[in-house]
């Protein structure tokens, strides 16, 4: 079929209906995009289509704050990368992210019922404590700073010293 | 110890004990975590080498009978280390890792303590047969004598904490090896599997995580650690799950045995006059075998071996195994032609 203005081939179909009559325009592209019935469009490709929603869905992200652990430094992101905690103190700074996964692998339970331990260990306060002060010493060390270091290791002593 | 424990299999692998036509053994492991430190993924070599240090003075100082003997992995060839995961010690993981981390062994090798798996502490009993509570007496004993030394990280509310949340809580996982040809050959095995999945129970293969049943060998175990005591973990598994699979394999043997007696047979006296005769046999095809054979010995279709020899054998023909009794590192195909020869002598064929 053959253009209605010219004769190149036609490829935009109209049909309108205009005071219940039927008008039915054929048009190349160009006559098309003359005409004001077709905007000359250049065909988007997936990739660009996909990036868009991902950047739209991304850009949710940002406005979301990294929660992190105090303990050992884990971002709840590396968690749900490995699906292993970094410390002890992961189960208080990923909470809420941890309760419907506990829920799953342990038949809804969230309570521990069974031994604990006879002798009561060191306390929270402590244990947070010479998990910094590990931390802390891993940085210094990593950083070649000796002094600190050393300094770091003579109150991580102490800290263990401390009688319970 | 791994030098002269090689041609001869663990107390728990040489069968007996309670159910053992089902049951090959039963296993109790502990998942504990060092408090005040990183769990070993995010801890880096110092630390590591600091938890190894604490973990191996503390068992060293602890009154634990029978007495552990420590190997540190980073010492051991792989092939010994390679012997260890077929000896079900450590685990694959543990085996290929490269940090600081050890493994402590009773002679027997009843007891085995993983440092610095995926958790710093990783305590098993192993025992023969159906002896789910006997193997966790046992832990819970050496479980209490280490914490006497070690402050365990632990909450009030969610209990023992480990690196994955899949362990938190008691940390315990119990589980068996059960050997189950009868399900196998009536494709009831599927409907096993199954329930068992309802049931919130994982099924493995052989060689535990990730592996297929060889020789119809399956590893059961629970999944669920937290919000039940380890005494209703237990009582569920062992009193309630396992003897309803544990008779149900019985029941299908027994319907092959009543109905498919010639097929039964052919299968147990090919098995049989296979691994008497083959030069050359792979450790798959011999496993698959020696199930068969170990079927005909259960249901008194053969009586030309026993079931402690079958049952060693089930362990001896894997691969590091048979380097250690050869003496020296076997290619594949010599070690075809050596597992042939060596289940033949075995045999007394």
């Amino acid at each position: 079929m053959k253009c209605d203005s010219c004769d190149k081939p036609a490829t935009v179909h109209l049909i309108e209906i205009k005071g219940g009559q039927k008008i039915e325009k054929h048009l190349c592209e160009s006559c098309a995009v003359d005409e004001g019935v077709a905007v000359k469009a250049s065909t988007p490709h997936i990739s660009d289509l996909l990036e868009k929603f991902m950047i739209k869905h991304g850009a949710l992200e940002p406005t979301q704050q990294t929660v992190r652990c105090e303990g050992c430094g884990m971002t709840q992101e590396e968690f749900r990368k490995s699906g292993l905690l970094g410390c002890p103190h992961c189960y208080d700074a990923f909470e809420e992210a941890l309760a419907p996964l506990l829920g799953r692998a342990h038949e809804g339970a969230s309570q521990h019922v069974g031994k604990v331990p006879s002798r009561a260990g060191i306390d929270e306060i402590r244990q947070r404590r010479l998990m910094q002060l590990r931390r802390e010493l891993a940085e210094a060390v990593d950083a070649e700073q000796y002094e600190r270091a050393a300094n770091l290791r003579d109150q991580l002593s102490r800290v263990e010293a401390e009688d319970d | 110890m791994t030098e002269h424990a090689s041609d001869k299999a663990g107390q728990w692998m040489r069968g007996g004990g309670p159910d053992q036509d089902v049951v090959l053994s039963s296993r109790v492991r502990l998942a504990r975590n060092l408090a005040g430190y990183p769990f070993v993924g995010r801890a880096d070599t110092n630390q590591r080498r600091d938890l190894l240090e604490r973990c191996r003075m503390s068992i060293a100082r602890a009154d634990i009978t029978p007495g552990l003997h420590w190997v540190d992995l980073n010492d051991a060839s792989s092939l010994d280390r390679k012997l260890l995961v077929e000896r079900h010690l450590i685990s694959r993981q543990h085996s290929k890792a490269t940090s600081p981390r050890a493994v402590a062994i009773s002679e027997d090798e009843s007891i085995a303590v993983m440092i610095n798996e995926e958790d710093h502490v990783r305590l098993q009993v192993l025992r023969t047969g159906m002896q789910l509570q006997d193997a966790y007496d046992q832990a819970d004993v050496v479980d209490d004598v280490l914490e006497r030394q070690l402050d365990f990280a632990f909450s009030s509310q969610l209990g023992y904490l480990t690196a994955c949340p899949t362990n938190v809580g008691t940390g315990i996982r119990v589980s068996v090896m059960l050997h189950l040809p009868g399900l196998k050959l009536t494709g009831e095995i599927d409907k096993v599997r199954r329930a068992a999945k309802d049931m919130h129970l994982a099924v493995r293969g052989f060689y535990g995580e990730g592996t297929e049943a060889v020789g119809d060998l399956f590893q059961i175990s629970n999944q669920t650690t937290l919000g039940k005591s380890e005494g209703q973990i237990l009582f569920d598994f062992q009193d309630v799950v396992i003897p309803q699979i544990v008779e149900y394999e019985r029941k299908a043997r027994r319907a092959l045995a009543d109905h498919r007696a010639t097929v039964l047979d052919d299968k147990v006296f090919r098995a049989w006059g296979t691994l008497s005769t083959a030069r050359l046999l792979g450790s798959e095809e011999a496993l698959y075998l020696l199930s068969y054979l170990r079927l005909g010995l259960c249901l008194d279709r053969i009586d030309s071996v026993s079931m402690q020899n079958v049952n060693e054998l089930m362990l001896l023909i894997q691969s590091a195994h048979l380097q250690k009794i050869a003496a020296r590192p076997l290619g594949g195909p010599e070690r075809r032609e050596f597992r042939a020869r060596f289940v033949r002598e075995r045999l007394g064929a």
